[in-house]
């Protein structure tokens, strides 16, 4: 059996508690293990980067909890909880989000860095990934001087760089074109094979949807269908 | 991996940072120049007072200020002389004795200071002799007189003419004299001018039935910053028959006016800190806002507030060091360069100020505690305004600065 990497139990987002409630999330349970490659779709407002916020520690459910390896992250605060982040989880974003100011080694380096890191094993990894995503002409470029589609792949490069335990990725194709879309699905399946890292996309994107292992689909706050074979959902599933 | 990130992002928006760098060297430099010229006026004007006559410190027979009249002279005894002298701040020595009397010539008779005083000494605080516009100085025992100009066209005198003195001498005795006019002087100050005759001190002495008495003792001090420090040291060590005031005490509306002035300087450099504090504020308030998004993800991906806090510290303080470094690098040599070529009025200006006693001149002041005072003030104000976008980071959500 597959070991449990997420574990999101009667995950509820309610907006405007006090006057007309509305739930972003109503009552969603969802397992995730090691090495899955999964897609959450859904329409906007779905509730696909809620549910992904919740998972990553970054949105406090307003109604049960996730766990992490064993650790609920909803009772963590403040540091502690960026810790956990830094050392569990790896976020990619809609519009890369690389730091502006540092070159593409230095942006892949740096959360091995907030970690403290040795040297050596960080410009070994660097080396590693930059391989991997076929950028070790660019090491030097700032996120400017690189196209889209490269700062996404260094995105994904700087996620995966301190081998978390998972890695969230908002919408990650969103901005790309088709080419550098394949390109980098292309890479991170590489990458989930290679060292069996567990991927969580939100996406609305058929491409991804595709290439994915497992797709939930999420339809106003709640899981409406999950395809994947091995999934365990505690709520039934195409409830529709 | 924070100095590289401090440095790099500073340069993010090169223009902005220059601009706002420049904008802080400016005020460094105005507030440079505003107080060291208001020091080196201020200097100037206390040089100007105290040289023409008073010295920074005078001694006086205890109660002589208060009732200064003849009785309350005193007789200048070596231990006192010996203790001036052995003092190095003090580098003028000044016997004088000092007394209203009438002068005559014909029909014409005027009130007058007599200030009889030792040539040579006087010359060395006062200049005196630098005044002269008409005959030549006194010498140490002549029994002539040196008259203001104003005094003199008053009287309708002139050079080798004869005044005679009338007056009440020490312990009331009728003191009545003749003396031949050596010289006019031209006293800066009208009321001096209209009033003042030098006699040397032993034929004033004489004159006034006060053989080796005085009034006062003005003193000449190599640095006027220890003026309160030499006047502490002479009380211990004079005792209390004497009374030692300093220039500030015998003048106070100088003392006062220095004080006003200084008042305004706070006023204005307040002012001048307060726009210069706002536009760094709003450079600092727009880079946060710009980067509102980046701070969220650097959260979310897992730095820590602290981390993020002192990386913008850094910033703000980094432009503000440099901001400081410029403005100190430019007013140091403008303010030397107007110190060494003071700025100087001529024409009708010059004379308003002659005419108050003061040289129409506007030197600067090279002290360091002006650049160092300013600089930190500047950087202060730099922290201060630092604070914000670390209290925007402290109660920042990653997920609400993310959404567009």
């Amino acid at each position: 059996m597959q070991e449990t990497v997420i574990d999101a139990h009667n995950l509820s987002k309610i907006y405007d508690e006090k006057t007309i409630p509305v739930y972003a999330l109503n009552k969603v349970h969802l397992h995730i293990s090691r090495g899955e490659f999964t897609a959450i779709k859904g329409p906007s407002g779905s509730g696909k980067t809620t549910l992904l916020n919740m998972i990553g520690g970054l949105d406090i459910p307003s109604e049960g909890f996730v766990e992490i390896n064993g650790t609920n992250i909803t009772k963590l605060k403040g540091n502690e909880l960026i810790d956990f982040r830094l050392n569990n989880i790896g976020f990619v974003f809609q519009s890369y989000n690389l730091i502006p100011v540092l070159t593409a080694k230095e942006n892949i380096e740096f959360i091995m860095l907030l970690q403290k890191r040795p040297k050596k094993e960080m410009e070994q990894r660097v080396q590693e990934l930059l391989k991997e995503i076929g950028l070790e002409d660019k090491i030097n470029k700032r996120p400017r001087e690189l196209s889209g589609g490269q700062q996404q792949r260094v995105a994904v490069a700087r996620a995966l760089a301190p081998k978390p335990q998972f890695i969230l990725a908002d919408e990650p194709t969103a901005n790309l074109d088709s080419v550098s879309a394949e390109n980098l699905l292309n890479i991170m399946l590489k990458l989930n094979q290679e060292e069996n890292m567990t991927f969580v996309f939100s996406t609305h994107d058929q491409r991804v949807i595709n290439r994915a292992r497992r797709v939930i689909t999420l339809e106003d706050g709640k899981i409406v269908a999950d395809t994947a074979p091995t999934a365990v959902i505690h709520e039934q599933t195409e409830i529709k | 991996m924070i100095l590289k990130l401090i440095w790099r992002n500073l340069w993010r928006n090169s223009r902005r940072t220059l601009i706002t760098m420049a904008s802080i060297a400016f005020a460094v430099l105005f507030a440079v120049l505003m107080k060291s010229f208001q020091n080196g006026v201020f200097n100037n004007l206390i040089k100007n007072v105290v040289g023409y006559y008073s010295g920074y410190v005078q001694i006086h027979q205890n109660g002589y200020w208060d009732e200064q009249v003849l009785d309350n002279s005193f007789a200048l005894e070596n231990s006192l002389t010996a203790q001036l002298q052995q003092n190095p701040q003090i580098t003028a020595i000044v016997p004088r004795l000092e007394t209203f009397v009438l002068a005559s010539k014909g029909n014409t008779t005027k009130g007058c200071l007599l200030v009889g005083t030792d040539a040579v000494r006087e010359n060395n605080l006062t200049q005196l002799k630098s005044k002269l516009i008409k005959g030549t100085y006194f010498e140490k025992n002549e029994e002539a007189v040196l008259l203001a100009e104003g005094l003199s066209k008053r009287l309708d005198v002139s050079v080798n003419d004869t005044i005679v003195l009338f007056g009440q001498g020490f312990h009331g005795v009728m003191a009545a004299g003749k003396y031949k006019i050596k010289g006019i002087v031209h006293l800066a100050s009208p009321a001096m001018n209209d009033a003042f005759v030098y006699l040397p001190l032993a034929a004033a002495q004489y004159f006034l039935s006060a053989e080796n008495r005085l009034t006062s003792v003005s003193l000449g001090i190599d640095n006027p910053e220890n003026t309160d420090a030499i006047v502490q040291n002479l009380k211990n060590a004079i005792g209390e028959k004497y009374e030692v005031m300093p220039w500030q005490e015998m003048m106070p509306e100088i003392a006062n006016h220095i004080k006003a002035d200084g008042f305004s300087f706070y006023i204005f450099s307040g002012i001048l800190y307060l726009i210069i504090g706002f536009g760094l504020f709003g450079t600092v308030l727009m880079m946060t806002a710009e980067r509102k998004y980046e701070f969220g993800m650097l959260i979310a991906i897992g730095m820590k507030k602290t981390k993020l806090e002192l990386i913008l510290l850094g910033e703000t303080l980094l432009i503000t060091f440099f901001g400081v470094l410029l403005g100190f690098l430019l007013s140091l040599p403008l303010v030397i360069y107007l110190k060494e070529r003071p700025i100087r009025f001529g024409g009708e200006i010059a004379k308003v100020y002659e005419q108050f006693g003061f040289e129409a001149l506007f030197p600067t002041d090279v002290d360091q505690s002006i650049f160092l005072t300013q600089s930190l003030i500047v950087l202060a104000m730099a922290i201060v305004i630092g604070l914000y976008p670390l209290w925007h980071v402290r109660g920042l959500d990653p997920v609400k600065a993310m959404k567009k």
